[in-house]
């Protein structure tokens, strides 16, 4: 069980194809693979589908994707940040779907967990809801929203041990959690990969069961939205 | 006079309790943190945490620390990070007492809009339709009319929803209303802010 790959570009082989649906983890740039988008980028595959909460910016995360036109569909909450997506979308070269990001989430939960359909009460009553089956509970309508069961997962997380446990760090946690969980094949990228036995088995965010390949590497790490405060404010 | 966005902020934050857990959202509803004063709120951010603290100082920003709205943050004693599935299901399970947020367009019914305007660059809905159907309480905050003069209170939003039936209380420059059987019921005025004002702006039913 040799899970540790060179880089992400041998992580990739093999597994990369052609029309794949592909889930991402990451909010806006926070916690983005950012190694694995680029080496995605570098392979040339095509007509992608991305399940990613964002699209990233247009020269870091799915963006640069984007500007080399890899990507068919996007199915995302928000995709405010990005010049180049708009352009594609408005002029018809890029599908996207809007999903809530917490029916994003749990779509990508509920696949990786065998769900193929939950209902919610997000969206009823909205656009989100039409075309999707009604349903009464105790009083209260809900629609059913399908998991999502990707073929490929790519993840960064903050630390791995060699079987694939991780540990991910602050609110870059997000959602690198259930898309991995629900691709056929889950890639993690991680900051550092540690000896078996160093990681607390009481402090593991996602079992390596979940996790296939990993690779480690140096990461940019952009922040979208740097915001402070000066100390004589404090 | 009517209040200002730290009047409204200041107003908005009455609304909580102590030990209450909280999302904010975006623009005006950030501010109501400064008004917290001796309360013992927790903050949730919707992209993974609990215990949302201030902004860093200048050369202590984290990009693993940020908030929904992508600026970086801080954390606190109290504070725990979550995956975005744990995140929205405590917002779906109701465990999140309170949202906070701004709008586009409300109406007599607890409609909200504030998400997408047809014709305009479209961005998403983020966890807004997952706030507004989840919480215990919605709260909107924002201006009563907008920069036309036109109300943002309406018998029936015109803009794509948000959610249904959603909103309990708005707060707006000229005061407090809440969504009741029937329409708005005034619940306040801002000072200086005369019924007749309110009505005016008002495109929606008032009831008393």
């Amino acid at each position: 069980m040799k899970k540790i790959y060179a880089n992400a570009a041998e992580a990739l082989d093999g597994v990369l194809t052609d029309g794949m649906l592909i889930a991402a983890g990451g909010f806006g740039l926070c916690g983005i693979p950012e190694l694995l988008l680029e080496a995605i980028k570098d392979s040339g595959a095509q007509d992608l589908t991305f399940a990613s909460n964002n699209a990233g910016v247009d020269d870091f995360g799915i963006g640069i994707l984007l500007q080399t036109k890899q990507v068919k569909k996007m199915i995302s909450s928000y995709v405010g940040e990005n010049a180049e997506f708009m352009r594609q979308y408005l002029s018809g070269e890029l599908e996207l779907e809007f999903n809530p990001q917490g029916t994003l989430a749990e779509r990508m939960r509920a696949g990786g967990a065998g769900i193929p359909g939950f209902y919610t009460k997000t969206g009823v009553g909205t656009v989100i809801a039409e075309g999707k089956e009604h349903k009464d509970f105790n009083g209260e309508t809900y629609i059913m929203e399908e998991g999502i069961f990707a073929d490929l997962a790519i993840v960064k997380a903050w630390k791995a041990d060699d079987t694939g446990n991780l540990i991910f760090r602050k609110t870059a946690r997000n959602f690198n959690v259930p898309a991995a969980t629900c691709g056929k094949i889950c890639i993690a990228e991680v900051e550092e990969i540690v000896p078996r036995g160093s990681l607390d088995p009481d402090a593991i965010h996602l079992p390596g069961i979940y996790v296939h390949r990993i690779i480690q590497g140096d990461h940019e790490k952009r922040i979208e939205q740097r915001t402070t405060r000066k100390k004589e404010d404090a | 006079m009517p209040w200002d966005r730290n009047q409204m902020a200041a107003r908005a934050a009455q609304e909580l309790e102590d030990g209450m857990y909280v999302n904010l959202g975006i623009g005006i509803p950030t501010l109501v943190a400064n008004y917290v004063g001796d309360k013992d709120i927790t903050l949730q951010s919707e992209n993974g945490m609990l215990g949302m603290g201030p902004f860093p100082f200048e050369g202590e920003e984290d990009p693993d620390l940020i908030n929904a709205g992508k600026q970086t943050i801080t954390e606190l004693a109290r504070t725990a990070y979550f995956d975005s599935a744990t995140s929205f299901a405590m917002i779906r399970g109701g465990k999140i007492a309170a949202a906070i947020l701004g709008a586009m367009e409300v109406d007599e019914k607890g409609d909200l809009a504030n998400w997408m305007i047809p014709g305009k660059l479209v961005k998403g809905m983020g966890g807004a339709m997952d706030l507004v159907a989840g919480v215990g309480r919605v709260i909107v905050v924002m201006d009563h009319t907008n920069k036309h003069g036109d109300s943002k209170v309406l018998k029936e939003c015109t803009l794509p929803l948000t959610g249904k039936g959603v909103v309990d209380r708005i707060i707006t420059n000229l005061g407090v209303l809440d969504v009741v059987e029937g329409g708005l019921k005034i619940v306040e005025l801002a000072d200086g802010v005369s019924e007749d004002e309110m009505r005016a702006a008002t495109e929606a039913t008032i009831v008393n």
